[in-house]
This record gives structure tokens, C-alpha cells and sequence, in this order.
């Protein structure tokens, strides 16, 4: 080790930690990453991409069960679980290795090991019982969150399942049971029901994907079971009892009558929590709240030259959340002008089920909870050339405005390939267009997008194809 | 490189200035921190300071120039083995004085670039995105449509989005203007032979225009009187200036009264601001100061918990400052309320004009003897005619009565300031 001073030193390698390092470096900061295990984190390899590539699969596995609807010679597709595994295992390695040439190419040191606070603009790095110091003139920790446990659901690896394991399963189980039903539950839930697994969902709450439009949760619980999945809403899983092989859930539903229901994996989907220990949070002074670091909109912690970005620091968990976060947080500490905290409400979501679900904003029903009068518009995928060429005829598209103003408050989708149509309305929420400026855009003919401007258009009631 | 020095933004809302005077002239060898010129803006003259070291090349806006725009090229300086040929054409505007054959020439050869760098000077450095007020405004389309709904001057608010863009949260709180002041009404032609003087309007002439303008048409003022025995008072002022060999005057006392008795009566240290209400934990008085010319109001700030010696020191400073136009923007700017004292002019009672965003403005006329009744008797005593202009969007009568009677109190019986 040559130089041990740096102006940023970020603890954790995912999508917050190595973005804030590269933009530390382009604005002409010595900058450098601690990481535990492999950079690009969760989301890169445990997360987001991995999972990308198992939806791939199943995707097209769905499509060659349905060929003869495309006018294809009927065929009966077969799987090898570990060759799908292998190719997703593969997919994160390359996109790993990707982060390391970027480190490289701003000049970013990559320190491997455990990072731990050590007094003012001191850190820890500890690898294989070896420790070494290094000093930092601010410290960004930027760890990231693992899968939240419970008492009574806890998972083994084996028949109990975190995300970690349903991603890379030796044998195809033949049920399997998803606790929660937010992105992480429903996708592994998709995946496994599209492979031809027998899928239950539990839901504690009134609806799957609780944090989408009711009309989104709706229409996914219909179009879910249409497939074949069996979705219990209002239901909690009291108890995990474990065979050899198999696992019964006792699950407590909706009128209070409890089912056992036997699968041989469960996977458990129920939130996650920071990893906030071992970090000398404590002893430096820096807060813990319900599992995550507190922060200002800055992701400044309160003492001094500590700041937290991403899933740390907090929901939404998100890898584009924690990038844009470490942007933002390196900026401010660069003392550039102009930098504004980000606008939660401008943060898109996405879930990659089939169909799939994609998000910003406000729901109709938080919208009027804060008051704003609403036009709500929507246009089914049935109405759009392109959808039903496509053989995807299925989901809608639902805008909500300010009646007032015509601001976009918020923008709601399911159906195929929407996670790449939300950004359009991200843009236009972060330049804010009003419902005039997004009228006036031209959508090309013929894609999934015309439905985006047909949405808007039914707000004001002008929709052209329905 | 040549150095180029742009109208400085000498307050946050300072859009353009007049350069009154040049104090340095081309040739002229300058040091970082000497002052180069004197700036007028709406409210003050303020002086600007070399930043750099170096030789004045060029003069660029000539003395007296009125609305330069922030950010606009005023000089250029040049640097060691640098000399007049190495300064760009920066600016059609009319050169000051005796030009070079040689400059002349120069600029007719640059002309076709000087538009073009006249419109990015001023964008480089300034966070506000207009130049003035025929520019083009940038703002994001709801954050037009916001200000056409609620009557808000778009070009008056600072863009805080990329590039100075005005952006949605940049109008939260802005104070909707229903007038357009930006164009005063023609006024009424000579008639036949009346002998008439056209006197152009200084900046704080046009600011008490467009701020009186808009607190009378946009704020809801209603008006409180009361009569106040000042005998106690001036008794008192007279004892420990004595005493203490203080000049304080009556008006020292009455900040103080005022500030007292909003510390009292806390909900009417109060200012209305669009979707809120804002309370203010600390009583900042603007008081009003006759000038040259018009008017301007320094701030006395915590006068609530300043002793009166304190306040008149303060005042003494401030309005020396005032009357020579020297006052900085920090000591003009905010407020809680306002006091305007007219008593040294005889006047008996009048209703002031609320200073927006402020939300009340006390008036104050002349401690003169009345003839009063007490215990049944007509006695002579000291009696001054004081009037609360209160916003009603922020104060409601009562706690503006409130607020007037325990100012009353306190000056009838000053020795309730101390507590």
C-alpha cells in the first residue's frame, strides 16, 4: 500500500458506494472503495441482474410453451436448472469484473476487506485477521441492507430460502411458498410459477405489491392466478414446521382460519434491513433507527465527514436510489452549486414479473390523500397495434394529474415491457411537463409507448383508440 | 488570459444596478480588494472590490449606465504582459471615454461575436436566469402554468433548477402579484402650458412603487388606533438620559414598546406566506427612515431582547448609514414588523402602508399635550395617537387589539419593559 490518504473513502462496493467513488474521482478527489466480498454488491450480483437473467430464462421458456400461438411447430421445451443458474452466475461475473475496470479507470483504490470507523476521519480495514489503517477526509458508508429475518422465519439455506438462495436452487423444487409480496417476493414467485412450480403468495396486507396503485395490485393478483398461482392476501405465516423435505406453513388467513400448506421451499420475501453492525456506528456517534443509519437529505449523518447513502440509509431500496444518493451526497461535499436533494417522489420502480410492473410517483389513492383534486387516465394494452402484435395483450397504463395545475403525479403501468416505458414519464415529472407538453409529444407508431400518450390523453377524456 | 469583471450581484435579489461612478480609470494598476466602483441598487449605494490583481484594460459600461444587468462585463483587466490588444470585444454598450483609433477598429471586427458573449456573460456566473426584464424567462412548463394561475411575476423569482431554470418548489412561498408594475401607466400628458419638470425615477423610487402598489392590492389591511399617555415615558427617557448621559429618543423607546409587546403577543409576530403561516420565534423591527428621495427601513433585529441604551445605539448607527446610502443589504433586509414615526413632523394620527411579506406596521404620530379626563377630572396630559396596520390573511382584530393594548400598556408604564 503506497498512500493510506484519501479525500473519499466509501465503505461498500454496490451501486451507492463504487457511483459516489467514480463521481468523487471526476470531480478530482483521491478517492477509494472498501469492499467485503465482490464490487457491484447486492444489486449486481445478488440482486437486480442475476435475477434479470432467471426472468430471461423463464421468459423464454414461457414463450416456447406458447409457441403454437404464434403459428410455431408446437415443441416441449425443457430445462437443466443448473445450466439457467450457471448463465445468471455468469451474467453477474461479467458485470462484477466491469466495476473493477472502472475503478481502475478513474484511479479508485479498492481496498478489500471490512471497514470499520476508527475516530475522526479514521477507517478500519480488516481482512483475514490483518488491519489496516487508513485515514479519510470523509467517509461515506454505503453497505447496503440484507434480507430482514424473523423469530419464528428464519431460513436455513436448505428448505428456507433468503433471496440469495432462491437464486441459485440445485434441483427445480416443485412448490414453493413466497412470504411477502413486495418486488423481491413477486418476481422469485414469477420465476418459479413460469418454470412450471406450484407458487403460493402470502401477503400480510390487503394486497400483493402494496406499495403500487391499488388498480396495478389488482389487476397482477387476477392476471397471477389466471396462471396458476394461489395468492393469500390479509394472511400471515404463524409458523414454519419442517420435515425432511418439505415444509408445512401454518398460515393465518383473512376470516381468521388458519391452513397448513405443505411445499418442499419456502422463500422468504418479508423486507430488509441494514447492515449497520460492525461498523462503529455506535462508538463514532452516528444514529441507528429501525435497523438503518439517519441522515439528512444530504446523507450527512451528524458527525462530522460521515455521511450514508442507499439501501442503509433506508426504503426505497432501490440500486438507482443508493447511485443517485452517492451522486448527490459526493456533490454536495464537493461544495458544487445547483445540487438539490433527491425528490423521492421522482424515483421510478420496477418489478420484473410477468407482467411486469413499473411506477413514479403518486397512486391515485395518495394523491387524493394529500389533498389534490385528480384526473385519473388509463388505456389497456388491448387498444395499442403493438401490444396485441406482440401476443401481450395484456395490462394498462394509468396516469394521475393534478386537476389544478396539470402537474404528472404520478405515472402507474403493468403489462409487457413497461419497466422500459417509465422512464419517459420520468423525465417528463423531473422537467415537469404538465398534461399539454406530453400531449404535444410525438409517439411513434407502433410501439408500447402510443399507450403512454393515449393515457394522458383519457385524463383529459381525448383518447383516441378506446 | 484578460480578467473580466461583471456586475456583482450585491443582494440576493439584486437583478441589475446602475454604475454610478467609476473609481479607478483604464491604465490605472489595481490590487485585489481595492475598490474599483460605486454600485446603486434599488435600496443602497454599495461599492465593489477588485477581486484580482492587474492593470484596468477597459473600462467597459460607462459611468451612470442605469440597469446593467448582473453578471454583465463592466471592465477588464489585464494581466502581466498583457496589453489592450489582448481584450475581446465584450460589449456593444457606449465605451466611456477616449477610445483608440485602434479599439475602434477591433471592436467593428468582433461585432458579430459581441451578442453572442453579451448573452452568455451574464448566465456563466448568475444563478438568476433572466438579464432583464424584456429576457427570456426559463421555467419549466408547471411552473408557468403555477404562476399564470396564481398571478405570480415569473421573471421576479430565482430559478433554482439546471441553469437557473425556475422550477415548481421555487414558487412555493412566492408572494403572488396581482398588479403588473412592471409597466407604469402612461402618464397623463403636459397639459396646455403647465410648466412640467420629468424627473426619472431612481431605483428606490420604482421599489416603494411596486412593493406599496402590491401590499395595497394584494393585502387584506385592516386598521387599529389608540391613544397613549406617554407622560411615564418621557419622564422616564428624560431621567436616565440625564442620568446616564444617553441621547435616547422617544422612537428608542417605542422599538422597544414594540418589540415587548410582540414578544406578548407572539401570534402576531406572524407573516402569511402563501399555503403557510409563518411564526417567528425573534422580533426584528424595520424602522422606517426618511431619505434622499424616498425611504428605506434598516432592521433593529432581536429588539426584544435588546435594551433600549442598545437599540438606540444601533439606531443612531443605522441611520447615519441610511441617509448616506451606504446601508448593506443584511442591514435592510427581513423584518417582523415595521414602525414609521411621522410625530416629529406634528402629525396627529395616519395609517401606514403594510411592508410586505411583513404582516403589521405600527404609526405613530406626536406626543402632544390633550386635554383628558381622569378620576372625573380634565387634566392636561401628554397623549400620542398610535395606529396598527395588521394584515387580516395573518392577524385576526383580536390579536391585533391584543397587541396594540399591550403596546399601550407598556409605554404608559415603561417600567414594564424591564420585565
Amino acid at each position: 500500500m503506497t498512500d493510506k490518504n484519501f479525500d473519499v473513502v466509501v465503505v461498500g462496493g454496490g451501486p451507492g458506494g463504487y457511483v459516489a467513488a467514480i463521481r468523487s474521482a471526476q470531480l478530482g478527489m483521491k478517492a477509494a472503495v472498501v469492499e467485503r466480498e465482490h464490487l457491484g454488491g447486492i444489486c449486481l450480483n445478488w440482486g437486480c441482474i442475476p435475477t434479470k437473467a432467471l426472468l430471461r430464462s423463464s421468459e423464454i421458456y414461457h414463450l416456447m410453451e406458447n409457441a403454437e400461438a404464434f403459428g410455431l411447430e408446437p415443441v416441449k421445451p425443457k430445462f437443466d436448472i443448473e445450466k439457467v443458474v450457471k448463465r445468471s452466475r455468469q451474467v453477474a461475473k461479467q458485470l462484477s469484473q466491469g466495476i473493477g475496470h472502472l475503478m481502475k479507470k478513474n484511479k479508485i483504490t479498492v481496498l478489500e476487506g471490512t471497514g470499520k470507523l476508527k475516530g475522526p476521519g479514521k477507517l478500519a480495514v480488516e481482512k483475514d485477521g490483518k488491519t489496516e489503517e487508513i485515514a479519510a477526509k470523509h467517509i461515506i458508508l454505503a453497505t447496503g441492507a440484507r434480507a430482514r429475518e424473523l423469530p419464528h422465519l428464519k431460513a436455513d439455506g436448505e428448505l428456507v430460502w433468503t433471496y440469495k438462495h432462491a437464486m441459485t436452487p440445485k434441483t427445480m423444487p416443485k412448490s414453493v411458498l413466497v412470504i411477502g409480496s413486495g418486488a423481491i417476493g413477486i418476481e422469485f414467485a414469477s420465476f418459479y410459477r413460469d418454470m412450471g412450480a406450484d407458487v403460493t403468495v402470502v401477503e400480510m396486507l390487503d394486497r400483493i405489491l402494496p406499495v403500487e396503485d391499488a388498480d396495478v395490485s389488482a389487476h397482477a393478483e387476477k392476471a397471477f392466478k389466471k396462471q396458476g398461482m394461489k395468492i393469500l392476501t390479509s394472511a400471515q405465516v404463524k409458523e414454519l414446521k419442517k420435515a425432511k423435505t418439505s415444509v408445512t406453513a401454518i398460515v393465518e388467513k383473512k376470516d381468521g382460519k388458519t391452513e397448513e400448506i405443505k411445499v418442499e421451499r419456502v422463500i422468504l420475501a418479508i423486507g430488509i434491513t441494514g447492515n449497520v453492525e460492525g461498523l462503529g456506528l455506535e462508538e463514532a456517534g452516528v444514529k441507528v433507527e429501525k435497523g438503518h443509519v439517519v441522515t439528512d437529505e444530504w446523507g450527512f449523518t451528524g458527525v462530522k465527514d460521515i455521511y450514508a447513502i442507499g439501501d442503509l440509509t433506508g426504503a426505497p431500496w432501490l440500486a438507482h436510489k443508493a447511485s443517485h444518493e452517492g451522486v448527490i451526497c459526493v456533490e454536495k461535499i464537493a461544495g458544487l452549486k445547483d445540487v438539490h436533494p433527491l425528490d423521492k417522489s421522482n424515483i421510478p420502480g420496477c418489478t420484473y414479473c410477468r407482467p411486469q410492473v413499473a411506477s413514479v410517483g403518486l397512486t391515485e389513492a395518495a394523491a387524493k390523500e394529500k389533498g389534490y383534486d385528480v384526473k385519473v387516465g388509463k388505456f389497456p394494452f388491448i387498444g395499442n397495434g403493438k401490444a396485441i402484435a406482440l401476443g401481450d395483450p395484456d395490462g394498462f397504463i394509468k396516469t394521475v394529474f393534478d386537476a389544478k395545475t396539470g402537474e404528472l403525479l404520478g405515472a402507474h403501468m403493468i403489462g409487457a415491457e413497461v419497466t422500459e416505458l417509465i422512464q419517459g414519464y420520468a423525465i417528463a415529472r423531473t422537467l415537469e411537463t404538465t398534461e399539454a407538453e406530453l400531449m404535444h409529444t410525438v409517439f411513434p407508431h407502433p410501439t408500447l409507448s402510443e399507450m403512454m400518450h393515449e393515457s394522458v390523453l383519457d385524463a383529459y377524456g381525448r383518447a383516441l383508440h378506446f | 488570459m484578460t480578467i473580466e469583471i461583471q456586475m456583482p450581484a450585491l443582494s440576493p435579489t439584486m437583478e441589475k444596478g446602475t454604475l454610478a461612478k467609476w473609481l479607478v480609470s483604464e491604465g490605472d494598476e489595481i490590487r485585489s480588494g481595492d475598490i474599483i466602483a460605486e454600485i446603486e441598487t434599488d435600496k443602497a449605494t454599495m461599492e465593489v472590490e477588485a477581486a484580482d490583481d492587474g492593470r484596468v484594460g477597459k473600462l467597459v459600461v460607462a459611468e451612470g449606465t442605469p440597469d446593467v444587468p448582473v453578471g454583465q462585463v463592466i471592465a477588464v483587466l489585464l494581466e502581466d504582459g498583457e496589453d489592450e490588444g489582448d481584450i475581446e470585444a465584450l460589449d456593444s454598450a457606449p465605451k466611456p471615454k477616449d477610445q483608440s483609433r485602434q479599439e475602434a477598429e477591433k471592436d467593428k471586427t468582433k461585432a458579430t461575436k459581441a451578442p453572442e458573449q453579451a448573452e452568455k456573460a451574464p448566465t456563466a456566473n448568475a444563478p438568476s436566469p433572466r438579464q432583464n426584464g424584456q429576457e427570456r424567462v426559463f421555467a419549466s412548463p408547471l411552473a408557468r402554468r403555477i404562476a399564470a394561475q396564481s398571478g405570480i411575476d415569473l421573471s421576479a423569482v430565482k430559478g433554482s433548477g439546471p441553469g437557473g431554470r425556475v422550477v415548481k418548489r421555487d414558487l412555493e412561498g412566492a408572494a403572488p402579484l396581482v398588479a403588473t408594475t412592471e409597466k407604469p401607466a402612461p402618464g397623463p400628458a403636459a397639459v396646455g402650458d403647465m410648466p412640467v419638470e420629468e424627473v426619472k425615477l431612481t431605483s428606490m423610487r420604482k421599489v416603494i412603487a411596486q412593493r406599496l402598489t402590491e401590499a395595497k392590492q394584494t393585502v387584506p389591511h385592516f386598521y387599529l388606533t389608540v391613544d397613549v399617555a406617554m407622560d411615564r415615558l418621557l419622564a422616564l427617557r428624560k431621567q436616565v438620559n440625564e442620568e446616564e448621559d444617553l441621547a435616547l429618543s422617544v422612537n428608542d423607546f417605542l422599538i422597544k414598546a414594540l418589540a415587548a409587546a410582540l414578544r406578548k403577543v407572539p401570534d402576531a409576530n406572524v407573516q402569511y406566506a402563501g399555503d403557510k403561516l409563518l411564526k417567528f420565534g425573534r422580533v426584528d423591527v424595520s424602522v422606517a427612515v426618511a431619505i434622499d428621495g424616498g425611504l428605506v427601513t434598516p432592521v433593529i433585529r432581536g429588539a426584544d431582547s435588546k435594551g433600549v441604551a442598545a437599540i438606540g445605539a444601533e439606531m443612531r448607527a443605522l441611520a447615519e448609514k441610511a441617509r448616506a446610502g451606504k446601508l448593506t443589504p443584511e442591514e435592510y433586509q427581513g423584518g417582523t414588523v415595521s414602525l414609521s414615526n411621522l410625530g416629529m413632523y406634528g402629525i396627529k394620527q395616519f395609517d401606514a402602508v403594510i411592508n410586505p411579506p411583513q404582516a403589521a406596521i405600527l404609526a405613530v404620530g406626536a406626543a402632544e399635550e390633550r386635554a383628558v379626563i381622569r378620576d372625573g377630572e380634565i387634566v392636561p396630559a401628554r397623549v400620542m395617537t398610535a395606529t396598527l396596520s395588521c394584515d387580516h390573511r395573518a392577524i385576526d382584530g383580536a390579536i391585533g387589539a391584543n397587541l396594540l393594548t399591550t403596546f399601550k400598556q407598556l409605554v404608559e408604564n415603561p417600567i414594564k419593559m424591564l420585565l
